[in-house]
């Protein structure tokens, strides 16, 4: 028997210790372009140290910041599949591989249950990393799945969208997630089960148009990309220069649209906060106590 | 009459048959014969042509300068139209129209978009792509119709909605992504139809139904042929791949389970016998209504919702022991 036998085949690696955030030892901040290194961005929430740009992060990362400690994947079977035989310059099939290889993820979603200072909470998150963060039939089904078990469990929800909108390989039936997400949200709210909609850069398009923008509170994170139209299309349209801060989570903040807009850092205590206050059941024995 | 690129063959013979028609005014040759023949094979040329058309074909019918829109369609089926205006917010959002209605004796609320039948017009129904106050509109008439126990029916015809700055700021996406919740759980029965462009968000806003049909002619899906050209070919020059690529006609949708049912066109598209294509519409609506309105409102939300929940193709794979 050979002294380097593989004993166990494939990648061992769980998801979970997989992180989108910049690799190597330095980071230069895309808007004040100051240098940090990379322990200093992790330690600052993955904000710039300097001028504070949340630095767009993924779904792994968002559920390190959430959960105390341990937290359980769910849904993570799903896979797309090529059901129109799409071709653009590339078969889909393709790019799906692409993605698989270059981040690690099954799809541009991701959903953990887990606690947050002791409270249980469904976190399903959005990586911008796979496609964009294009909604296909994945992305539909598992926030359909998450909304069927938050249900049957009596846990509040936390959707973190990021994302360029439908996934237009996946055509029609992307679509459709938006009416499949949105009308599986009624059922949530039937049940009267809370909905958190955290909407971070960027969230555009047919997420915007369905799921994001149906939480209980709407919320984002400091200078996020929202919108339904892209800034492009927007521009080609008007003619016009867009003005300053158009479209950004404060421009909605303003506009009424988003609930308020949370920094990084103080995110898990005020989902925290939010949590303890919807649960009054729990609120009310403790004070009985 | 407007001649596509695709019915040349037509024009051409139309182009001999009004010169024989010409001919025959002089009245000294007798062409009668001439001329049956050339309107038979006008009407077999015709057949020829519809029995295959492509993707693109069928987006660019469903583009058709002389093709009837919502009010058209309103006006045709229903006696005692009354329309109502406004969001009660903001505006009147021309883009969308809609109203109360009598369909033979049943009162029924009737919301659809509508572009105009000129230039003059088109400017001011913005081409049929609406701000979110239509879409505030159309949720209001569907609440008041969920309030008097009327049905709704929606006719959806757009390029998409407006993706400019006030849109934005008003919230179109908000607008939409309400309409799609509240759309999902309205007590009253709802049935919906892509008369002619179903673009996206803008289409699927007025499009969550128990019953959801597609004329023959027409496409829905999650963007345009030349939008999808232009972001995944980088280049304008591919929409008629991109039609293709899509999956967008009736018929695929169809066969993706994705829509109930096809409304058939005339042979030459809803333009070239409108009456007739507003018949098909009513019948068609009709049954649907019937079949739907039986439900008790609770079964027929619970139907609706497992309808949409089913919609998506993907894989189950077995799980990384690691994981």
């Amino acid at each position: 028997m050979g002294w380097f036998k593989r004993l166990k085949d494939g990648i061992q690696t769980a998801t979970r210790n997989k992180k989108e955030a910049p690799e190597g030892l330095w980071y230069k901040c895309k808007e004040c372009k100051e240098t940090s290194t990379m322990k200093e961005l992790k330690e600052n929430f993955y904000k710039c140290p300097f001028c504070n740009h949340h630095v767009r992060i993924g779904s792994q990362d968002y559920f390190g910041l959430l959960f105390d400690g341990n937290f359980e994947e769910l849904f993570g079977d799903l896979v797309s599949t090529d059901a129109l035989e799409f071709v653009d310059l590339k078969p889909y099939p393709q790019r799906l591989e692409e993605a698989y290889r270059k981040t690690g993820l099954k799809d541009a979603i991701s959903v953990a249950k887990g606690k947050v200072n002791k409270r249980p909470l469904v976190v399903a998150a959005m990586d911008f990393s796979f496609i964009g963060g294009s909604m296909g039939s994945v992305v539909g089904e598992k926030i359909s799945l998450s909304i069927d078990h938050c249900v049957e469990e009596g846990i509040p929800l936390l959707i973190i969208s990021k994302s360029g909108g439908a996934r237009m390989m996946e055509a029609s039936f992307s679509l459709m997630q938006m009416a499949k997400t949105a009308a599986k949200l009624t059922r949530l709210a039937r049940a009267r089960i809370p909905y958190f909609s955290l909407l971070t850069d960027p969230t555009t398009g047919g997420v915007t148009a369905s799921y994001a923008m149906l939480g209980d509170i709407n919320f984002s994170e400091p200078g996020a990309l929202i919108g339904f139209a892209g800034p492009r299309v927007i521009k080609e349209t008007i003619k016009k220069d867009l003005p300053e801060g158009f479209q950004t989570a404060e421009f909605l903040l303003e506009h009424g649209f988003l609930d308020f807009i949370v920094d990084r850092k103080d995110l898990k205590d005020r989902m925290s906060d939010l949590l303890a206050i919807f649960d009054s059941k729990s609120a009310a024995a403790s004070a009985g106590s | 009459m407007v001649f596509l690129e695709f019915e040349k063959p037509l024009e051409k013979l139309y182009e001999q048959l009004e010169k024989i028609k010409q001919v025959e005014e002089e009245g000294i040759v007798d062409v009668s014969d001439t001329i049956k023949e050339l309107e038979n094979k006008i009407k077999n040329t015709r057949k020829e042509i519809y029995a295959s058309l492509t993707g693109w074909q069928r987006v660019q019918l469903s583009r058709h300068p002389e093709r009837p829109y919502t009010l058209y369609y309103i006006n045709q089926m229903c006696r005692k139209f009354v329309e109502l205006h406004g969001d009660r917010y903001f505006k009147d959002d021309t883009a969308i129209v809609g109203g109360l209605a009598n369909l033979d004796g049943q009162s029924v609320v009737i919301i659809g978009h509508q572009k105009g039948v000129n230039t003059k017009m088109r400017q001011f129904r913005n081409f049929g792509m609406a701000n979110p106050e239509g879409y505030r509109k159309a949720l209001r008439l569907m609440k008041l119709a969920e309030r008097f126990d009327f049905p709704v029916i929606t006719l959806i015809d757009t390029p998409g909605a407006f993706p400019g700055l006030e849109a934005e700021e008003r919230g179109q996406a908000e607008a939409i992504a309400r309409n799609l919740f509240e759309m999902a759980q309205l007590k009253v029965p709802i049935v919906c139809v892509i008369i002619g462009e179903g673009a996206s968000g803008g289409a699927i806003g007025i499009g969550l139904g128990d019953r959801v049909y597609m004329l023959e002619n027409t496409w829905y899906s999650v963007i345009s042929p030349e939008s999808c050209s232009s972001i995944l070919w980088h280049s304008w020059d591919y929409k008629e791949r991109a039609a293709d690529a899509l999956k967008l006609t009736a018929e695929d949708m169809f066969n993706a389970g994705l829509i109930d049912g096809i409304i058939k066109e005339p042979t030459g598209g809803a333009h070239a016998i409108p009456d007739e294509m507003a018949k098909l519409l009513k019948r068609q609506i009709k049954k649907a209504l019937a079949e739907v309105q039986e439900m008790p409102p609770d079964e027929r939300i619970d139907a609706r919702i497992n309808k949409y929940a089913a919609m998506g193709v993907y894989e189950r794979i077995t799980p990384n022991p690691v994981e």
